[in-house]
């Protein structure tokens, strides 16, 4: 079986606003969806279930009541139960990766998957670390940033997109991947669908029935805006634009 | 003290395990910054030069040069054993990665055999255990503090000064370290060729986006970068449309890149493009759309078609 983490961070395009008290960005009321990284991570799921690669699909979510929402997503999108493991409304930006992890170790524990999926990044943090803390914590092989995956006789060989190009490497299940958004093009969940998975069972649990103690361990010390940047002029030609490159003096051999 | 994972060179063409990545100049400055000595460690399987052109970076006191057949590709399940050897040994303080591909793979598998909280990818250093960083693509600023008794970083290079690559003598030491990885094989790597810069570090960054059309358009950006000493950049939408291969991904999940001069053509500005090269010193924008977001952060804008403005940009730097 898999198991896929969905996250629930703002929408994409939301505009960002920084908290009065500079201790965190102002998430009230504000819409949040499923982590764009983790809908290609179920839909990687959905299609190893096509192909019989895996058996049951068990979505995961880590966060307050409203992340089920990701979980429905998921189950409306092909999985087929969900495991939510709820922390207290406004605790959630204290979750950090490390204790996730934790989480989803406890989790491979109960549920014995043989893969484990999850989105690259997290688009709120920026993170990009629990994929590997998780495979470090159950010492499995790791395949992060995958835009390809290609299974053979419990092996799955991974594409990986690296900072020069793309990278191949082969890994023994059970293996945790990260998906990266070239992975695969995540479907939309259709209306029937959405109906059927109101049926399918989502388990809920706390971090202290897996026994995780999820205290942060980075203490945010402020968070701030980033300085602005102010537009400049435009310019009617390319000669002008190239006349204001020169003047500006940068460091190029062919400008003079 | 401080000891960072130097890397693995990134061209094809170059002696393979000779050259090491531009970005561990600017980890080495941020290592610096933490007071201490500083050692680093290279890892592959034939990586004896890049572990000598290592030692010739100023700042460093000693460079630890691990070869093995195990650690071929550098892969993650390996090169985390030979760190933890390396760690217990030397019990380093805080350890320090390229904000990279490479770096974001293996540091946080080292933070869970540690049980440390790592930090992703800094752009500054308050204190020894105080570090800021950016979040929500760059649309806020998080300063952290870790209690961990060794702090695990991730260094956006972008954000420090490149250290000098030379001048530099520190001390080489071989270790062989014990390796069991039957879990996890490198097979290979396909590389982009290219002679241009190296699109993370270059001065100059030329970034197209869907208003390219095509791969066959990108050619111009690429004439055009040939005349100015550029390296060339991509939206997400570029390489989503298969315009380019994915390493010339600028953005909140493709590179982080802060040029003297980023020049975007036919890109509309959306704010995970942004948050790759926001921090660029000028910006110039090309658009046919004077609404385009991108002209709300260009310092000089132009509203023209870039299949007319950029062929006339190659022919005014021609003239010149």
């Amino acid at each position: 079986s898999s198991g896929i983490n969905a996250e629930w961070p703002l929408r994409p395009g939301v505009k960002v606003r920084v908290r009065p008290d500079q201790l965190g960005v102002v998430t009230d009321g504000v819409k949040h969806s499923m982590n764009p990284f983790d809908e290609n991570a179920v839909e990687e799921a959905v299609r190893m279930k096509q192909k019989k690669i895996v058996k049951e699909i068990i979505a995961v979510s880590c966060g307050p009541t409203q992340s089920q929402e990701t979980i429905r997503t998921a189950l409306a999108m092909g999985a087929d139960r969900g495991i939510h493991v709820e922390v207290p409304k406004g605790t959630e930006a204290d979750l950090q990766p490390l204790a996730v992890a934790k989480i989803f170790a406890k989790l491979i524990e109960k549920e014995q998957p043989d893969v484990v999926i999850l989105g690259k990044q997290a688009i709120d943090d920026d993170a990009n670390q629990t994929t590997q803390l998780l495979a470090g914590l159950v010492d499995w092989p790791q395949g992060t940033m995958a835009s390809a995956l290609e299974h053979s006789d419990g092996q799955l060989k991974i594409t990986r997109e690296i900072d020069g190009g793309l990278e191949d490497i082969k890994v023994k299940l059970p293996a945790i991947i990260s998906a990266d958004l070239r992975l695969n093009e995540p479907r939309y969940a259709t209306l029937p669908n959405i109906m059927k998975a109101k049926k399918k069972k989502i388990e809920k649990l706390s971090p202290g029935d897996l026994g995780v103690d999820i205290a942060p361990r980075l203490t945010v010390k402020k968070v701030v805006d980033p300085p602005v940047r102010q537009a400049g002029d435009k310019v009617p030609d390319v000669a002008t634009l190239l006349d204001k490159l020169k003047k500006k003096k940068v460091p190029t051999a062919t400008l003079r | 003290s401080s000891g960072i994972n130097a890397e693995w060179p990134l061209r094809p063409g170059e002696h393979d395990g000779a050259n090491v990545n531009p970005a561990t100049l600017n980890t080495v400055t941020a290592a610096t910054k933490l007071g201490g000595s500083v050692h680093a460690i290279v890892a592959g399987d034939s990586c004896v030069e890049a572990g000598n052109n290592t030692a010739k970076i100023p700042g460093i006191e000693k460079v630890f040069v691990a070869e093995s057949p195990a650690l071929k590709g550098q892969i993650a399940e390996s090169v985390v054993q030979v760190l933890l050897d390396i760690q217990s040994k030397n019990n380093y303080t805080h350890i320090l990665a390229n904000g990279t591909v490479f770096g974001k793979n293996i540091l946080p598998r080292m933070g869970a055999k540690l049980d440390v909280a790592p930090i992703s990818d800094i752009i500054g250093v308050e204190s020894d255990s105080t570090f800021v960083r950016t979040i929500y693509a760059g649309n806020a600023i998080q300063t952290v503090e870790s209690s961990d008794p060794v702090k695990l970083i991730t260094v956006r290079g972008t954000a420090f000064e490149a250290s000098p690559a030379d001048g530099g003598s520190a001390a080489t030491e071989n270790v062989s370290s014990d390796i069991n990885n039957d879990k996890s094989e490198y097979i290979e790597a396909k590389l982009s060729k290219s002679d241009r810069p190296e699109l993370a570090s270059a001065n100059i960054v030329i970034s197209g986006g869907r208003g390219l059309k095509n791969g066959e358009n990108f050619e111009m950006l690429y004439e055009l970068a040939d005349k100015m000493g550029a390296a060339v950049g991509a939206s997400r939408a570029a390489v989503d449309a298969g315009y380019v291969p994915s390493d010339l991904q600028v953005g909140q999940t493709g590179k982080m890149v802060a040029p003297d001069l980023y020049i975007a053509v036919g890109i509309s500005g959306a704010i995970q493009h942004l948050a790759g090269m926001k921090d660029s010193k000028t910006i110039v924008a090309i658009n046919k759309d004077a609404e385009a977001p991108i002209f709300q952060v260009s310092d000089i804008g132009l509203v023209d078609d870039l299949f007319k403005a950029v062929p006339e940009m190659i022919a005014g730097i021609e003239q010149q």
